[in-house]
C-alpha cells in the first residue's frame, strides 16, 4: 500500500482549512495523469509543491500554472452588480427540504408582500424580482417544484450577452442544470472541478439583470459546490445563509457540521428553519412527531449554538403534492398552518436582510 | 486484499438526499445479521457520516493495525442455544469514527474525497464477510465515481451478468414516493446502467405514516412512485417501507419498539407480532436506553418483517450468480 493509514487519520485532523477556503478557484490546469492521492489540488497554492507532488507526472504543469485570485471573480461581481441581496439555503443533510424551502422562499418573496393580517396584497406595493439558482447539479429539483411537469419542455436560451434564465412568473427567474440536460433522466456524473465550472458559469454567464434577491439552493454536504459558491460570491457580498433541518438528532448532527462550515467560511447565519416538525393526521386531527425531536429539536439547537431560530414548519402532505405539480403551496393553501409558518419565516428574513423596508408597514 | 474478504458487495444508492439511504443500510445490515450472515457496513458519506449514530456507536474509534484500519464491531456473531436462528457478526467503518468531534465539518473538495474513498475501500481490514453494504452520499459525483473506479480496478474476478457487461457490484436504490424524489433517482438508475452496477431493486421509503392515534395510514409523501419507476426501468420493486416513529425512536433513544394492539403494517399485525409479549403500554417514558443489542430490539420493530423479505430477495438474487 503506497500510503500509510496514519496519513489517512492525520489528514482528517490537521486539515489546512483556511487554505481550502481561500484557495482561488482557478480553472484547473490540463493534467497529463490522474491526480495522486493527497493531491493538494491542481488549482491550489500548494499545487506542485506538496509532498504528494513528488514524482507526479503533473508536477511541472501544476507548479507553473498561474496562481492568485480567480480572474473571473471581478467579472462575476460585475455581472451580479444589479443583485441587491443574496441568500444561501444550506443544510448538511439531504432531503430535509432545502429545495422545497428555497422554492417557497422564492415564491413568497416574488409575490407582492401580504399584509400582516394575511389579507389580500396591497396593489400599490410592487413585487420584488427574485432569482432562484439551483446548484444541486446531481439532483436538480427546483424546475420540477416551481414549473411542475412543464419543466421537461423548458430549456435555456442563449443570447449575445449570455444565458437567459427561465422566468417562472414576471418576477421569478430560475436557473438549473435540469434545463440543459438532453434527457430528463440523464445522470450528471461529474467530479468536483466540472461542477465548479458550471456554477461559475451560472453566475458569470447568466443574465440575472436587476434582482432584489438571489436565492441559492445547494446540495447537501460541505464540499465543492459550497466552497465554490462561497468563493465566487464573497466579493459581491452574501447577506447570509438559512439552514434547513428536520427535528431529529440524525439531521441536526449534519446541520451542526454545516454551521461549523458557515462559521469557518465567515458566512452569516440568518437562522435555522425546522421543517417536517409534527404531523397532523387528516383523519383524526391527532398530532404526532414523525421525526421525533429527542434532543429538543432545532429550537434547543439554536439556543445552544446561539443562532436565530426562525420557526418550525409542520409536515403537510399537500406541500409535497404541490411540489410534484409545480403549484405554489402558499398561493393554493394560504390559510394552512404550514403556509402561515412559512410566511412568518419570510417576514423575519425580509426584516433581517432589509428587503422592502419601504413597504413593510403600509 | 481487504475487499476480497467480502463475498458480495451491495451499494445503497439514491440520487436524492434524505430518502433514508443510511436508514435502509442500517436496517438491511441488522436484518442480514439477524438472518445469520456476517455483515460489514462501509459509510462513504464523507460530509455527513451518520452510520455511527444509527448503530448507536458514536463514541467508537477505529484502531490502526499494520496494513490498514480495523473496523468497529457492532456485535459479535452468536449461535442461538434455543434452536433459534443464529446471528451473524456486524462490523462498521465510517469517517465518523475518525473525526475529532461530532460537529466537525469535513470541508473537502473532490480529490481529497477520492483519496479517502480509495483508502476506505482498500485499507479497511474486514473480517470474512458474507455481505459488505456500502452506504453512499446523494448524487452521482466524486464519491460515486471513485467508488466504482476502485471496485473496477480491484475486483478482477467480477462476475458476468450474462448480458456482456461485467458486473462489479450490486446496488439497491432508495427513493421516496414523490415525483421530485423519483426524478433524481432515475438519474441514479442511469448511473448504474452506465457503470455496470447490477440493480437488485428499488425500495420505496417513507411510504405512508400510520397515525398512532387512529391507526389510519396517511401517504405523507404520496404513494406508488417507486413502484412505477421500477416498472419503467425494468428493475425489481422490493417494497414500500412506511414511516415508523418507533424506528426513529429506537435509533435516537434506544427504545425497543412498542406498538398499540391492532397496529397493522403491510398486512402484518405488529401489535402482537411474532408472539412477543409486548405490552401495549401507552408511552412508557423512561430516560435510559432499553437493555439488549440493537439487532435484538430491531426484531421487534414493525419494519423488521418488511426488511426480512427485502433482504431475502436481495441476498438470494446475489447468491444465484
Amino acid at each position: 500500500m503506497s500510503t500509510s493509514t496514519s496519513t489517512l487519520i492525520a489528514s482528517t485532523q490537521s486539515e489546512p482549512l483556511q487554505a481550502v477556503l481561500r484557495a482561488p478557484l482557478q480553472a484547473a490546469p490540463e493534467l497529463v495523469a490522474p491526480e495522486p492521492e493527497h493531491c493538494p489540488g491542481p488549482e491550489s497554492e500548494q499545487a506542485g509543491k506538496g509532498d504528494a507532488c513528488d514524482g507526479c507526472p503533473n508536477q511541472q504543469i501544476c507548479a507553473s500554472a498561474p496562481k492568485g485570485p480567480d480572474p473571473d471573480i471581478p467579472i462575476i461581481t460585475e455581472r451580479l452588480a444589479g443583485v441587491r441581496h443574496k441568500l444561501l439555503v444550506l443544510s448538511g443533510k439531504g432531503g430535509v427540504g432545502k429545495s422545497t424551502f428555497s422554492a417557497l422562499l422564492a415564491q413568497a418573496f416574488s409575490s407582492p408582500p401580504r399584509a400582516a393580517n394575511g389579507e389580500q396584497p396591497s396593489a400599490s406595493a410592487p413585487a420584488p424580482t427574485v432569482g432562484l439558482m439551483d446548484t444541486d447539479l446531481c439532483g436538480p429539483s427546483i424546475p420540477r417544484m416551481v414549473l411542475g411537469p412543464d419543466a421537461a419542455k423548458t430549456s435555456i436560451h442563449t443570447t449575445a450577452s449570455g444565458w437567459s434564465p427561465v422566468w417562472a412568473s414576471d418576477t421569478l427567474a430560475l436557473m438549473s442544470i435540469q434545463f440543459m440536460l438532453p434527457d430528463q433522466d440523464a445522470a450528471v456524473i461529474w467530479r468536483g472541478p466540472k461542477k465548479n465550472g458550471l456554477i461559475k458559469r451560472f453566475l458569470k454567464d447568466v443574465e440575472w439583470g436587476d434582482l432584489d434577491l438571489l436565492v441559492v439552493d445547494t446540495p447537501p454536504g460541505t464540499s465543492d459546490e459550497h466552497l465554490s459558491v462561497n468563493s465566487f460570491l464573497t466579493a459581491s457580498g452574501v447577506d447570509g445563509a438559512v439552514l434547513v433541518t428536520t427535528p431529529q438528532e440524525v439531521a441536526l448532527l449534519d446541520v451542526r457540521r454545516e454551521l461549523d462550515f458557515c462559521r469557518k467560511a465567515g458566512i452569516r447565519v440568518l437562522g435555522v428553519v425546522e421543517n417536517m416538525a409534527g404531523f397532523v393526521c387528516p383523519n383524526c386531527r391527532g398530532e404526532s412527531e414523525i421525526f421525533r425531536a429527542s434532543t429538543g429539536g432545532a429550537k434547543r439547537f439554536c439556543e445552544v449554538e446561539n443562532v436565530p431560530f426562525l420557526g418550525s414548519v409542520p409536515l403537510d402532505p399537500r406541500i409535497g403534492m404541490a411540489c410534484d405539480f409545480g403549484e405554489s403551496f402558499l398561493d393554493a393553501f394560504p390559510e394552512s398552518p404550514a403556509a402561515q409558518r412559512v410566511e412568518d419565516v419570510v417576514r423575519q428574513l425580509r426584516e433581517t436582510i432589509g428587503l422592502e423596508a419601504r413597504v413593510a408597514n403600509p | 486484499m481487504t475487499l476480497s474478504s467480502a463475498r458480495h458487495i451491495l451499494l445503497i444508492l439514491s440520487g436524492k438526499g434524505g430518502v433514508g439511504k443510511s436508514s435502509v443500510t442500517t436496517q438491511l445490515a441488522l436484518t442480514l445479521s439477524a438472518q445469520g450472515h456476517a455483515v460489514g457496513v462501509l459509510d462513504l458519506d464523507l460530509t455527513g457520516p451518520n452510520i455511527p449514530r444509527f448503530f448507536g456507536i458514536e463514541d467508537a474509534r477505529v484502531t490502526q493495525a499494520p496494513g490498514g484500519l480495523v473496523p468497529v464491531t457492532v456485535h459479535e456473531g452468536s449461535t442461538a442455544e434455543d434452536g433459534g436462528q443464529s446471528r451473524g457478526p456486524l462490523y462498521c467503518m465510517s469517517l465518523g469514527f475518525i473525526l475529532a468531534t461530532r460537529s466537525t465539518a469535513v470541508i473537502w473538495r473532490g480529490p481529497k474525497k477520492t483519496a479517502m474513498v480509495r483508502q476506505f475501500l482498500l485499507q479497511t481490514l474486514w473480517p470474512p464477510l458474507d455481505y459488505l453494504l456500502i452506504d453512499t452520499p446523494p448524487g452521482t459525483s466524486d464519491e460515486h465515481i471513485s467508488l466504482v473506479e476502485t471496485l473496477l480496478l480491484n475486483m478482477p474476478a467480477a462476475t458476468g451478468t450474462g448480458t456482456g457487461t461485467p458486473s462489479i457490484a450490486s446496488a439497491v436504490l432508495v427513493t421516496t414516493p414523490q415525483a421530485v424524489s423519483t426524478a433524481d433517482v432515475r438519474k441514479e438508475l442511469n448511473f448504474c446502467r452506465k457503470t455496470g452496477l447490477v440493480v437488485r431493486g428499488v425500495v420505496e421509503n417513507m411510504a405512508g405514516f400510520v397515525c398512532p392515534h387512529c391507526m389510519e395510514c396517511t401517504n405523507v409523501f404520496s404513494k406508488g412512485g417507486g413502484q412505477v419507476m421500477a416498472q419503467e426501468f425494468g428493475v425489481p420493486f422490493l417494497g414500500s417501507v412506511p414511516l415508523d416513529p418507533a424506528w426513529v425512536r429506537l435509533v435516537e433513544e434506544g427504545k425497543t419498539p412498542v406498538y398499540p394492539k391492532g397496529t397493522v403494517v403491510a398486512g402484518v399485525d405488529v401489535g402482537q407480532e411474532g408472539g412477543t409479549a409486548v405490552e401495549p403500554e401507552a408511552e412508557a417514558q423512561t430516560e435510559s436506553k432499553d437493555p439488549g443489542l440493537l439487532v435484538e430490539k430491531y426484531t421487534h420493530c414493525s419494519l423488521f418483517p418488511l426488511f426480512d423479505g427485502i433482504a431475502k430477495t436481495v441476498s438470494s438474487a446475489m447468491e444465484a450468480e
